[in-house]
This record gives structure tokens, C-alpha cells and sequence, in this order.
């Protein structure tokens, strides 16, 4: 029977058909861990008096609270460093894998499985983090958990799980110059909203997500739960391969040549049937900001801070009033006009080592504007190594940002890196939410190539803006593509 | 896990729509390691406004919370849910629900189910009339009452059931422990397992400082 990707990926995991509308048992391959959503299922584990039932498909890391900053003294935060030697304590109890602030593999969890090579197509993989999404980009089927199921993967290794509805959001023809998969994934969300993928497991197709790098493609599948999917997928192809093999996990002789072969049959069927479809012209596609407090409130940055009084349905109306006044914008205002106060490059849909060179490549030689406060978090310490190995480091630094440690930092404000009441930031993380990177902070989403450009100019700015020769960046690279696979010539 | 079949409390009317889980817990409350003692963290920014409708008497005491759609989008964090339970909420009708929201508030008895956006808004009409107006929720009938509006809910059967007898999750799937060991027997060899760990080759990873302080770096490459 004809199938889709995500069909195929649930078939190949059930333990257990439900019966009389029970869901399906499925079976987990990869449980990552972290601080913050653990430490209750332990408890219960130990209440209960279970065990973790595969800690050898279990591996934690630090990211949520961890410090950018003195990351080798005892973390200042009582409540933070509590959290984090609760993990530190569960784990060695539990004889869980973790890497723990200082390792070289510690780093949001969602950057650390790919990089290890434990991320793969075909796998199920889940975590006590919405944007566990983002493993979709490999062919898995990935998605966010909440506390109670943490301890049931943990105590079982399996879940059980109604069945997703699918949708194929196809995006066909070539980017423009300056717009990226990030710009992509908030054009999906602005159409179909931040419930229009809700029951569903979104699949995006087309030759513009195929022309993408499997680090695009993460930024993409990442951003699925803002549009309210649990996850998102990509069919593995020779861009999935290539980036897996030789990493330490990755399979190898004739057991990679066995899961090769299995991967390539994981893609939807030319007559398999989604429950609902999207298509995107990539060429209509222009950098995107968000204006309002979700992801959903986002426009082309050639446009303009909507006019409620103009949105005929009454609850977006409403919302946009809202959004609007907690913003502290005008309506009708252009979106490029609006100055910030902070840059944020980093997180999980954007902190890896491509973005970071995208970031370089366009700032190198210049000064941010003043008064503009940039911070380049990479996603990873291993990301943060390979940028200093390339000398990233010191073209930030040049620049006038702040480069720092690895972890989730103001992607959510969980750790001393927040926005103060009434500042604005462009940050290339997930979530625009009152209050997300800081009580009262106000966040505009962007790509990289976007919170480079303002951190220049101190406004919402893209490339278009900056005073370049026609075709290239500050270092004479050609604008189009603006190749992250490259590393910066130092 | 407490049953639930019917429940009769004070109704909230949240009239908003994505009420995301940063507004339900901001990221700051989460630092806790237990899972009681969220009820000051609930709706926090919004608490500090006196006109927040859980500042204002009649609706202080509310264990029935009727919102608009889209409620608990946002992170997987299932401290929300906690949050909503310790201040003593034990149902949450809204249009549209997030799904880990939803998944969440199953795992822990409390109900979350849809009512169409009309009847929401004749339930909100009552309750903002009307402020302390009770609301009863029947699982058992699958309906709403407030007054003389009975209104239709949705929840799916397999929560519902779980819900009224009270059952764990892990329990029920333990029952089946021996099929989860024969599935485990059939997987391929390439699937990976984190143990026994592979790395690259070990680093040392000096920590970053901010720019004028050289301390963990050198000063020039």
C-alpha cells in the first residue's frame, strides 16, 4: 500500500496495534535528556520504584540554564545549579550517557544528537522539548514530549501514540539572494498559522528544500512545532548520507551499507495520499521578521506593521491590537524602520556552525552599530570550537559582539542571558512570546543573514540594505549563494 | 491518577486566543525540580495586573478556565499543566488545543476539551455577566453546563476513558512488557545506541570570555 514518509517511519516502530481506540504502542530509538523537563520523571521512576529501561537509547546533556559565561565556576543561579547536578545525579544513578558543561559534546540537545551521528533517518526519536522536531530534517520521526511521558519512554522505551495526520507542504523553484530555509519556515508559519499544523506531521518537499543543507533543513523541521506540529520531516537523500557518514555513531561497513539502503526507501510514495497540502513558490519568498508575540505574526520586511482596525476576523484583530501594543509599535510603521537594542545569533533553529559563517561572512570588517548590544552563542561547544578553529571567534569579536559559551541562552532567558523590560531584540531564535527571552522583552524572529545585516545598521535590516558591491559581501564572496558550506578565508 | 467523571466548579473566562505556555509558566519557573507548588507561577506576567480576570473576586476561587483557541501552544514544558492544577483548575475548555498541551493535561487528570468557538462565547457572555457563574463538566455525558447552556465537549475516547478510572500510562503499557522485548529483538544492527560512547577525538574546551578579559584564551591568535 502506498505510504508517506511519516506512515512508513510509524509502521516500521509499532510494538502493539491499539484496539478499541487505544492508540498505537510505538517504540522509541533515541531519548535525549536535559535539566529541565527530567527531573519529575526520575522522581517518579524512583517512586515507583522503576529503572530506566534502555539507558544505552538515553543520552543527556546540559543546555537550558547553562551559563555562557564563567562556564568553569559553580553556576551563580541556586535554582539553575540545582537543576543541573539533579541531572548530573539522575544520570550516574540511572548509568545514563551526559555531557555536562565543559565537554566538548555538551550543547543544545538538539544540535548534539546530529553531531554524534545518533540522529538518523528512520529512527523515532523524542525529547521533553517541542523542538525535538528539528531530528525530522534526517528522515526521523521526531517530536516534543512532556514530563509524564519522558518517564514512561524512560521506564518502557515506547509510547503510546495516536496516530498523526499528514500534510505535505511543498516549496518549489530557487530561493532569492538573501533569503534562507529560515525565511522559508516563517513564510509557512505566516500562512498557515500557529494552529494550522496541529495533528499533523508536516512534510516538506519540493526541489528548494532539496537544495537545502541538512543544517537548513534542521532550521526548517525545528520551527514545525511554532506552526503547531509536533513534527516536521524530510526525506533523507545524499545530502542526509553525506552529512552522517564518519560521524562516531554513524553506522559503519556493511551495517551502513544495510541502513543506506533501507533509507532510500523512506520517502513518501508518488501515489501516497496526504491529509492536506501547502505549496510555496521559493522565488516569492523574501526575508521574513515577525512583528507580533508568535511566530505566525510575520511579514516580508519590505512590509508594514498591519493596521488592526483592517483584519476583518475579529480574534486576529484582536490579537494583532494586543501584539501590537505589547510590541510597542505603531501601526502602518515599516517593519525596516524599527531600531533594536539587541541581536541574538544563536539557539537551536539557528546556532550552528553554518550560520555562524553566514553571520561572519557578512559583518567581517565592519563595527555593529552603535548602542546595538550582539550576542553570538553557538549551539554546541563542538560548534563553538570548529568557529574558533576557523577564526570565526575573532571576527565577531572584531565586530563588536559578545562570543560566548554554548547552550539555549536567550533563546528563552532561562540563564542570566535575558532582555530587559521594554528591549527589543533581533534574534534569530523560535519563539517571539511575551516574555520569552526576558519579562517584558520584545523579540523579532530573523534568519542569521538578517540579525547580521541589523546588527549593522542598527534597524530590521536584510542584505539589500547594506552598502555592498552588487553581487558580493565585505569579503568579495559572491552574494548568491552565499555558500555556508564554505569556511570564511582568514 | 484521580478519577474524573463530573466536576462543578467557579468558570474563568480568559477571552485571548494562543495562550502560549511562556504566558501559562514563564521559562523561569521551571528551574524547580519538584512537581508541586506552581500555583504563584501561573499566568505570572498577567497576575500583575489588576484587571486580570484571576485578580478580580468573583473568579479568584475558578476550577474551570474557558479560553480561546489555541491554548498551550508553545513548549512541551507539562509544568503548564502543573501550574493550572496546583491553582486549582481541573478543566480547561477552548476551541483548539496544542497537542503536547492536550497529551499533557491527560497524563495528569487534568481535562482539556474543545467546545466550538460559539458556545465559548455564549459560556464567556454568561461568566462575564454573571461573574462567579459555575460551570459543570460531564465526562460522562461529554457535555458543558453553565445555567441553561448545555453545550457538547470533545476529548477523545481513549483519554477519556483513562481519565475516569484514573489509570497510569506506564502501568497499563508495563502489562505489555513482553511484546516491547520481542520488538526489541527485531531491530536492525545499524540503529544506534548511545552506549557504549563514541566521541571524536577529546578536546579541551577553555571557556569563553567576555571581550577584555583574556583570562582561558589567548589575547592574539
Amino acid at each position: 500500500m502506498a505510504g508517506t514518509l511519516a506512515e512508513k517511519v510509524w509502521q516500521a516502530h509499532v510494538v502493539r496495534p491499539g484496539e478499541n481506540g487505544a492508540p498505537d504502542l510505538l517504540y522509541i530509538d533515541l531519548h535525549l535528556v536535559h535539566e529541565v523537563t527530567s527531573p519529575q520523571a526520575f522522581e517518579g521512576l524512583r517512586l515507583a520504584g522503576r529503572t530506566v529501561r534502555r539507558p544505552d537509547l538515553t543520552i543527556a546533556t546540559e543546555d537550558h540554564n547553562t551559563p555562557t559565561l564563567d562556564i568553569d565556576l559553580p553556576i551563580a543561579d541556586a535554582t539553575s545549579r540545582t537543576q543541573i547536578e539533579t541531572l548530573r545525579a539522575n544520570a550516574a544513578e540511572f548509568g545514563i550517557r551526559i555531557h555536562s558543561l565543559g565537554d566538548a559534546d555538551q550543547g543544545i540537545v538538539h544540535q548534539v544528537g546530529p553531531q554524534l551521528g545518533l540522529t538518523m533517518p528512520g529512527l523515532t526519536v523524542v525529547c521533553g522539548d517541542s523542538h525535538t522536531s528539528t531530528h525530522g530534517a534526517f528522515g526521523a520521526l521526531a517530536f516534543g514530549i512532556g514530563t509524564s511521558e519522558v518517564e514512561h519512554v524512560l521506564a518502557t522505551q515506547s509510547l503510546p501514540l495516536a496516530p498523526f495526520r499528514t500534510m505535505a507542504v511543498t516549496v518549489e523553484g530557487r530561493l532569492p539572494a538573501g533569503a534562507t530555509s529560515k525565511d522559508i519556515i516563517l513564510a509557512v508559519i505566516a500562512k498557515i498559522g500557529t494552529g494550522g499544523g496541529q495533528g499533523y506531521v508536516l512534510e516538506y518537499r519540493g526541489d528548494a528544500i532539496r537544495a537545502l543543507s541538512m543544517e537548513a533543513r534542521m532550521t526548517i523541521c525545528n520551527m514545525s512545532i511554532e506552526a503547531g506540529a509536533r513534527a516536521g520531516m524530510i526525506a533523507p537523500d545524499e545530502t542526509t548520507f553525506a552529512y552522517l557518514r564518519g560521524r562516531p555513531h554513524a553506522p559503519q561497513g556493511a551495517d551502513w551499507d544495510a541502513a543506506v539502503e533501507y533509507w532510500r526507501t523512506l520517502r513518501s510514495d508518488d501515489d501516497a495520499t496526504f491529509d492536506a497540502e501547502v505549496v510555496l513558490r521559493a522565488e516569492d519568498i523574501e526575508p521574513y521578521v515577525t512583528w507580533g508575540t508568535n511566530p505566525g505574526q510575520g511579514l516580508p520586511l519590505s512590509g508594514t506593521v498591519p493596521v488592526p482596525e483592517e483584519i476583518a476576523d475579529e480574534g486576529a484583530r484582536t490579537a494583532a491590537q494586543r501584539a501590537i501594543e505589547y510590541m510597542g509599535l505603531t501601526p502602518g510603521q515599516p517593519l525596516r524602520e524599527i531600531a533594536v537594542d539587541t541581536v541574538f545569533i544563536g539557539s537551536c533553529t539557528n546556532g550552528r556552525i553554518e550560520d555562524l559563517r553566514s553571520v561572519a561572512k557578512v559583518v567581517r570588517g565592519r563595527r555593529k552599530a552603535d548602542g546595538v548590544r550582539v550576542l553570538v552563542v553557538p549551539a554546541s561547544a563542538r560548534v563553538r570550537l570548529q568557529a574558533e578553529a576557523e577564526g570565526l571567534d575573532r571576527i565577531f569579536l572584531d565586530f563588536g559582539a559578545e562570543w560566548r559559551n554554548a547552550g539555549c541562552s536567550m533563546c528563552l532567558g532561562m540563564n542570566p542571558d535575558q532582555l530587559a523590560p521594554g528591549e527589543r531584540a533581533a534574534s534569530t531564535s523560535n519563539r517571539n512570546f511575551e516574555g520569552r527571552q526576558g519579562k517584558g522583552g520584545r523579540t523579532h524572529l530573523v534568519s542569521p543573514l538578517v540579525a547580521a545585516a541589523t546588527a549593522i545598521r542598527g534597524t530590521l535590516s536584510s542584505l539589500a540594505d547594506l552598502d555592498l558591491p552588487a553581487g558580493t559581501t565585505v569579503d568579495g564572496t559572491p552574494l548568491t549563494p552565499l555558500d555556508p558550506h564554505v569556511p570564511v578565508q582568514v | 491518577m484521580e478519577k474524573f467523571t463530573q466536576h462543578t466548579g467557579v468558570g474563568v473566562p480568559l477571552r485571548r486566543s494562543n495562550v502560549d505556555t511562556d504566558q501559562i509558566i514563564p521559562a523561569v519557573y521551571l528551574k524547580r525540580v519538584t512537581r508541586t507548588g506552581f500555583e504563584d507561577a501561573l499566568f505570572s506576567a498577567w497576575r500583575n495586573d489588576p484587571a486580570f480576570v484571576l485578580n478580580r473576586d468573583a473568579y479568584r476561587s475558578g476550577s474551570v478556565l474557558v479560553t480561546g483557541p489555541d491554548f498551550g501552544t508553545g513548549s512541551s514544558r507539562e509544568h503548564a499543566v502543573w501550574a493550572l492544577k496546583d491553582y486549582g483548575f481541573r478543566a480547561v475548555l477552548s476551541p483548539r488545543f496544542a497537542d503536547i498541551f492536550r497529551g499533557n493535561a491527560g497524563k495528569q487528570g487534568l481535562v482539556a476539551a474543545t467546545v466550538s468557538p460559539e458556545d465559548v462565547e455564549l459560556i464567556w457572555k454568561i461568566l462575564e455577566t454573571r461573574p462567579g457563574t459555575e460551570v459543570t463538566v460531564d465526562l460522562v455525558a461529554r457535555t458543558a453546563t453553565c445555567e441553561d447552556v448545555v453545550v457538547p465537549i470533545g476529548i477523545d475516547d481513549y483519554t477519556r476513558w483513562r481519565l475516569m478510572e484514573g489509570l497510569d500510562d506506564i502501568g497499563l503499557t508495563l502489562q505489555h512488557a513482553d511484546e516491547v522485548t520481542a520488538f526489541e529483538a527485531r531491530r536492525e544492527a545499524w540503529r544506534p545506541t548511545t552506549l557504549p560512547a563514541k566521541h571524536l577525538p577529546p578536546v579541551p574546551v577553555e571557556p569563553a570570555r567576555p571581550v577584555g578579559l583574556t583570562l582561558g584564551r589567548p589575547p592574539t591568535r
